[in-house]
């Protein structure tokens, strides 16, 4: 029933915000229907370990003849995204405190919307329902974006919403076509599609539809291009579900449908397709180095850290898969941090330009302090919650190939790079007419941060429970390919 | 036991979070307390573990840091006399420095913040060292770098200080890569991270496998990276813009040598990998020669020290590549005690002259400095190896093996001596003796520094002093202390050893030993001659001696040939791929995908109330139809 709270709370509370009209009772309702949210999948956590990770499951029959059912459940992978989810939402509405917000209670009912279509995606064990959970999440994301977006949004948001929705079709024909390929009576669950029978042609192009549609969403080079421009332009609350969370989804598709259905394709291809992600890698990680946008520079940041999560993935070891589900977490935690440091920078300055800034340092240690911290988990440094994940996938894709992970590794170096530079461009140095006037952080101001810097830390130092709901879930997954 | 030993990393690390928490509401006067008190405790700590310790290496693990299946990194440490020599130095000379910066940064508005983060460095280093496993000691390898970029860039208001932070820690981060990859490769062959296991199996192999020489090679990256070796040497004089203490305690004394304590460490591996230890002497040969000859060039009186580090941590990757693993902690130990010396009394000549650095401008300041001239005496002759002072039986230690080993390296090693003696003297004649070459010396009121730095000045210059009679060779009728105390630590890799340095009769060790001192008089009588009572200040035209004032053009080169091309192929990639090509195929896609869908079009009508209500009351009469029917 837990399972089943977690979707259908925030679809209420999505439905309830329609009515309200004050802006302050939007914003406290919302806040405290996230908070409430948070507390079922902690009793979903609690659940999760007292059943000695048994799925959480819950099924109704749903177009039956048609083999379409209601099925979710909780298992290790689920569990995980869940708690990313429910614990960024409260962090995410907070942070729009004291922000003026338009049509207030149409943006907090499209927040619950997409963290709906999140739990649905994260939760979904039947192919049909998934592909409905998808959209469903994207369309308050592309809402969020276009309506209380900056400049040039309706341009760019619309290139966001053609480039990700195209990449859900063929997914949707992917997942139909599979259907079709499952035993008699045909069905959408997963163990069915997961049973799918597929000859070897066929499988590459489920492959392709899968990978592509997945790709965008990530988004792994080359299928990036929406990313940045859509980071920029969104606000910030809008960047933090897309970065944080939206981009996981993508990820998990990989290791949920992706990989069980057609892991013989990355065998036979013997790491085409890893090369993609790898190669973005360096690419984006060049790119982030000459950007004067902060949004910008995170967003290219985020591809290349992203793209070293889908090389985790494909590389088909144990290692390297756990690695990337602990990455996911970590990147969601620290992506938001990023997100917040820059809006409070914003706030303060009205510029996210990098060469217009510097000296913050001098005049907020306290924001200083948390940037750095947050920055550090971003670089992946050991007690980080980043080192854990990079760690993991390095070395899993080290034992699948030495080359690649050398390659991939440059990642320790070049976001060192990128990110010191920043911060040294933005903090350091002497104040001038921009940052002259910055006040430090307030203790309102600093919660959302200390909540940030208190799981970089956890999961960089004590990874172990984590570490055990990934083992779960990718054990499953790894059971199947062998 | 066990938890005195927790608590010696952990009192820093507390040490930290207490100054890090309460930055500004801590008075000065706490955080001097705090500060060098928790290392002073941790060294008593440590203490009490060497007087406990039975020259049988225990481990102990606290919790499982990362572990998934096979892999099991638990934190653990291990204590052996390696481990605890490290502690001893790291906590010793760690609170003499923090003494001392009690004084020397009095006046800074981040005092506490320079005491949290000089905490938080010790912490980390001492990870480093009683680590049981590489990828804890990778926690401190990384930890300390972290701390020398916080250092380097304390007074972060200077941007060039800034470029210098971040220049050591991409350089640090490139060894870093090589051992991340040199760790996964022992992972992949012994199924473990821990020493005792790794060194366990590694026995067995047969040296000069190709895995081996890989391993080897690839630590040997880091330690490249961490201990300023050639090619990744120019971070070193860079990060001499953080504060003079931080310069002795990271950058002379501890950080720099976890190079070195990691190849002597892994010294089972290293032995298995000729071609590893060949390399080894020979890019510490090459980093000695070239810095050295540097530092006979540099007028900045920090400058020619950091220089001057890098040579002596040359030296002692040449004592590691024969295989004189004592040899190398002996001089890693002594070199810690005269450095620091060294840059401690560079830092109160800086002091007391309100933030001169150029030595050109000095001279005559031995009256005005008497503690800081005798110590700095002390210094230089210790690191110019005139007995019986520590750096002469370091550096003796070293030179003996390398002759057993091979004549020509010994050559060039006694060159290197020699060149050493020159530059300190000139660097001590230059600062202390002759006239004042200051601008207007009348004006300047030159003042001796405070007692609570000139103390710390004094052990320091006992320590540099007395401390090579730990290890008297036997042929001077000593013990060997130190070389029986690392004995268990070090058998298997010395017996593993297959270019074993033979033995050197007694006679020749004798005669060696005078011609290298009769050299090393040599030159400090050339760099009276040279420096006293002249005039300093001319450029050369001789065109090697202006290759060398420019250090080789090395940073130059760097910038030609990495930086700047860095910079084009990232405005490159920008502008040509990612602009025009990638972005134009999506947009051309995209083109066609508007219209073949023209319904998505609605969804700009502006409608989204009512859109979004209905999407919501659908999906929810699917769920209560479900439910309920």
């Amino acid at each position: 029933m837990l399972t089943f709270t977690l979707i259908f709370l925030p679809l209420l509370a999505a439905t309830g915000l329609f009515f309200v009209k004050e802006e302050k009772w939007a914003r406290n309702l919302a806040f405290a229907m996230a908070l409430v949210e948070f507390g079922i999948s902690i009793a979903a956590l609690v659940q999760y370990f007292l059943y000695c990770h048994c799925h959480l499951l819950f099924r109704l029959d749903w177009l039956a003849s048609y083999g379409i059912s209601l099925k979710f459940g909780i298992d290790g992978l689920s569990m995980l995204m869940v708690l990313l989810t429910t614990f960024l939402v409260p962090i995410i509405i907070y942070t729009t405190f004291g922000q003026k917000i338009n049509r207030p209670a149409s943006f907090y009912s499209l927040i619950f919307l997409m963290q709906a279509g999140l739990m649905g995606v994260f939760t979904a064990f039947d192919g049909m329902v998934f592909y409905i959970f998808w959209e469903l999440a994207l369309i308050p994301a592309y809402f969020i974006a276009a309506f209380w977006g900056g400049k040039d949004r309706i341009r760019i948001t619309f290139k966001f919403f053609a480039y990700t929705f195209s990449g859900s079709l063929l997914m949707l024909v992917a997942i139909i076509f599979l259907y079709f390929r499952t035993p008699l009576p045909h069905s959408f669950d997963h163990i069915w599609l997961y049973a799918s029978n597929l000859k070897p042609d066929e499988q590459i192009w489920v492959f392709l539809a899968f990978f592509i549609a997945f790709a965008i969403k990530v988004p792994i080079f080359p299928f990036h291009t929406w990313q940045p421009d859509t980071y920029v332009t969104a606000p910030y609350p809008g960047s933090m579900l897309l970065g944080g969370l939206m981009s996981k989804m993508g990820l998990f598709g990989m290791i949920r449908w992706m990989i069980p259905i057609t892991f013989s394709v990355l065998n036979t291809t013997n790491g085409l397709f890893i090369i993609l992600p790898v190669t973005g890698i360096v690419y984006a990680s060049l790119i982030a180095i000459r950007q004067d946008d902060l949004k910008r520079l995170i967003a290219y940041s985020s591809i290349a850290h992203l793209g070293l999560v889908a090389a985790g993935i494909m590389v088909l070891n144990a290692q390297a898969m756990q690695g990337a589900m602990i990455q996911m977490i970590s990147h969601g935690i620290n992506i938001v941090g990023l997100f917040i440091i820059i809006q409070y920078i914003e706030a303060r300055t009205k510029t996210t330009s990098i060469s217009e800034l510097g000296g913050i340092a001098i005049k907020a240690p306290r924001l200083a302090a948390f940037f750095m911290i947050i920055l550090l988990g971003s670089i992946a440094l050991p007690l980080t919650n980043g080192f854990v994940g990079e760690f993991l996938i390095l070395l899993g894709m080290f034992k699948y190939n030495m080359v690649f992970a050398a390659v991939a590794g440059l990642t320790i170096i070049f976001s060192a790079l990128y990110m010191l530079w920043m911060y040294q461009r933005v903090m350091l140095g002497n104040t001038n007419a921009v940052t002259e006037q910055v006040s430090d952080l307030s203790w309102k101001e600093m919660i959302p941060l200390i909540a940030i810097v208190i799981m970089v830390l956890w999961i960089g130092i004590f990874p172990g429970m984590f570490m055990k709901m990934a083992e779960n879930g990718v054990g499953q997954v790894i059971g199947i390919i062998r | 036991m066990t938890i005195l030993i927790a608590l010696v990393p952990l009192l820093p690390l507390l040490g930290f979070i207490i100054l890090g928490l309460g930055y500004r509401g801590i008075p000065k006067r706490v955080a001097a307390i705090l500060g060098p008190g928790t290392i002073l405790i941790s060294f008593i700590l440590s203490l009490i573990v060497l007087f406990n310790f039975r020259l049988s290496p225990f481990a102990f693990r606290f919790f499982d840091w990362i572990s998934l299946g096979p892999v099991s990194i638990p934190f653990e440490f291990l204590i052996d006399s390696l481990s605890i020599l490290m502690m001893l130095i790291i906590t010793g000379v760690g609170f003499v420095i923090h003494v001392y910066s009690i004084g020397y940064m009095s006046h800074d508005k981040g005092f506490n913040r320079f005491f949290a983060y000089m905490n938080l460095f010790i912490f980390f280093m001492l990870i480093l060292v009683m680590s049981a496993n590489y990828a804890v000691m990778f926690i401190g390898w990384e930890g300390v770098g972290l701390c020398s970029y916080l250092l380097i860039g304390f007074w972060f208001k200077n941007q060039q200080f800034n470029n210098a932070a971040k220049k050591a820690f991409i350089m640090n981060r490139i060894g870093d890569l090589g051992f991340l990859l040199g760790m996964f490769l022992i992972f992949t062959t012994f199924k473990s991270f821990g020493y005792q296991v790794v060194f366990e199996q590694a026995k067995t192999m047969s040296a000069g496998s190709g895995t081996m020489v890989a391993i080897t090679m690839l630590l040997f990256i880091g330690a490249v990276g961490k201990s300023a070796q050639i090619p990744l040497y120019t971070w070193l004089p860079d990060a001499m813009a953080g504060p003079t203490p931080v310069s002795a305690l990271i950058h002379a004394a501890t950080m720099v040598t976890a190079g070195v304590y990691m190849v002597a460490r892994s010294g089972v591996l290293y032995v298995l990998a000729p071609v590893t230890m060949e390399v080894m002497g020979i890019t510490a040969l090459a980093t000695m020669l070239m810095t050295a000859a540097i530092a006979i060039f540099q007028n900045d009186i920090k400058k020619v020290l950091a220089y001057s580090t890098i040579s002596q941590l040359g030296y002692m990757f040449l004592a590691l590549s024969v295989g004189a693993f004592t040899g190398a902690m002996f001089h890693l130990m002594t070199h810690a005690f005269f450095k620091a010396l060294l840059f401690l009394g560079a830092g109160s000549v800086i002091h007391a002259l309100e933030g001169e650095q150029d030595i050109r401008k000095m001279g005559g300041l031995k009256n005005a400095l008497p503690k800081t001239y005798w110590t700095f005496l002390v210094g230089t002759l210790a690191i110019a190896g005139l007995p019986p002072l520590s750096g002469f039986f370091s550096k003796d230690e070293i030179l003996g093996n390398v002759f057993g080993s091979s004549l020509p390296l010994w050559v060039v090693a006694v060159g290197v001596s020699m060149m050493t003696a020159f530059y300190m003297f000139r660097l001590l004649f230059l600062t202390f003796a002759g006239k004042n070459r200051g601008s207007d010396p009348q004006s300047l009121k030159i003042h001796e520094s405070p007692s609570v730095m000139t103390i710390p000045l004094i052990i320091l210059a006992v320590l540099a002093f007395f401390g090579g009679f730990l290890n008297i060779p036997e042929i001077m009728g000593g013990s060997g202390m130190l070389k029986e105390f690392l004995a268990p630590v070090f058998a298997d890799a010395v017996r593993l050893n297959q270019l074993q340095p033979h033995h050197v009769a007694a006679r020749l060790e004798w005669s060696n030993m005078v011609v290298v001192l009769l050299l090393v008089l040599l030159m400090a009588y050339v760099a009276y001659r040279k420096t006293v009572n002249r005039d300093p200040g001319t450029a050369s035209r001789n065109v090697l001696i202006r290759l060398i004032e420019n250090k080789f053009y090395v940073d130059e080169v760097y910038d030609y040939l990495f930086v700047r091309p860095a910079l084009r192929i990232s405005d490159a990639l920008q502008k040509f791929i990612e602009e025009r090509f990638i972005d134009r195929i999506v947009n051309g896609t995209g083109t066609l995908v508007v219209r073949f869908s023209n319904g998505i079009r609605y969804l700009q009508s502006g409608h989204v109330g009512m859109y979004l209500f209905f999407m919501i009351i659908g999906i929810l009469l699917i769920l209560f139809i479900n439910i309920f029917l």
